[in-house]
């Protein structure tokens, strides 16, 4: 897999069915439904200890809006990843051409993404930190590596943002 | 938070490089005002006000009649809103193993508007004491500000001082 910026567009060519696939999943992670500790963790409450007419409020205003926020985000992404629809039996490499102006976008669906998915499996801060973890041989392996490799296109990006 | 992934690098056998050309980024969120909204105690009345006293007692010299005349003290009325009164709530950004630093550290330049050095001085703080205060002020800001960083995923909570 390569990827670069080519004028006012993220470039990641060279893409393996394989890592295409992880990136195609990323909509459908994101979304904590159906996963209380992940969705408990993407709204979070915003005070500590007993608040609760706070908190009621919090949810009843706020949280509405933080939704609308991620599932845009989400949406956008979804929309960029159509690129990499069609020909699923193929085993040739693809091409995914991300806007620049998407990057926002994509920082937060990968940033949802990884955060629903170490909410789900309830990766401790010493798996998540080893990045010399054994190869894939489970699905908690694999959603480790699915972490990992979101979090480098993360950074990538925003290098891409710094620069 | 976790560290850089740069094994990732490794395994992907990622190539990174191109053309950089400076852009402008915007988050395209409009945030829910929750001006209005309290836990606190409240005190009786929409606006309190404050009467600060200062004297100011002028001596006017006149050479002339050798004599020194002294002013009225006047009286300086301040008014202060009960927002105000209420200081000071902080904005507090609790340790999360999975956000990035490199992406904290941008949440906390585009949030408060704070240079590289100070976001990243939070950001560390959050890595190892678990916990930095951001921001401290009035408490409809401190909610604003709450808000935007669950907008970018943050563990963040609104805190009275002291």
């Amino acid at each position: 897999m390569d990827i670069c910026r080519r004028k006012s567009v993220i470039e990641i060519s060279e893409l393996d069915p394989f890592l295409a696939e992880l990136l195609r999943q990323i909509p459908a992670s994101a979304n904590p439904d159906g996963a209380p500790a992940a969705e408990q963790r993407i709204f979070s409450p915003p005070i500590k200890g007993k608040a609760t007419e706070f908190c009621a409020e919090w949810k009843m205003y706020v949280e509405p809006e933080l939704r609308r926020l991620f599932q845009s985000a989400t949406e956008t992404v979804a929309t960029d990843l159509e690129q990499l629809n069609g020909n699923e039996k193929s085993l040739a490499n693809r091409t995914l051409r991300i806007p620049a102006k998407h990057s926002d976008a994509w920082l937060s669906a990968l940033n949802q993404a990884r955060i629903v998915i170490a909410a789900k499996n309830k990766f401790t801060e010493n798996e998540l930190n080893d990045h010399c973890h054994s190869p894939i041989g489970s699905r908690r392996d694999l959603s480790l590596f699915q972490v990992n490799f979101y979090g480098f296109l993360q950074e990538f990006i925003l290098r891409e943002l710094r620069s | 938070m976790s560290a850089e992934n740069s094994s990732v690098t490794d395994m992907t056998k990622a190539h990174i490089g191109g053309h950089r050309p400076p852009l402008q980024f915007e988050l395209n969120a409009s945030y829910v005002s929750l001006f209005g909204m309290s836990c606190g105690p409240r005190r009786d009345g929409a606006c309190l006000a404050q009467i600060k006293e200062v004297e100011e007692i002028t001596h006017v010299s006149n050479e002339k009649a050798g004599t020194i005349t002294t002013a009225e003290p006047t009286i300086e009325k301040e008014t202060q809103s009960e927002e105000e009164l209420d200081l000071p709530w902080q904005v507090v950004v609790h340790n999360d193993p999975v956000n990035l630093m490199s992406y904290v550290t941008m949440v906390f330049q585009r949030v408060f508007g704070y240079p590289r050095e100070r976001a990243e001085r939070h950001m560390l703080e959050v890595h190892h004491n678990g916990r930095s205060i951001l921001w401290s002020g009035m408490r409809e800001r401190a909610e604003l500000y709450v808000q935007q960083l669950h907008g970018y995923l943050l563990l963040a909570t609104l805190e009275k001082a002291g």
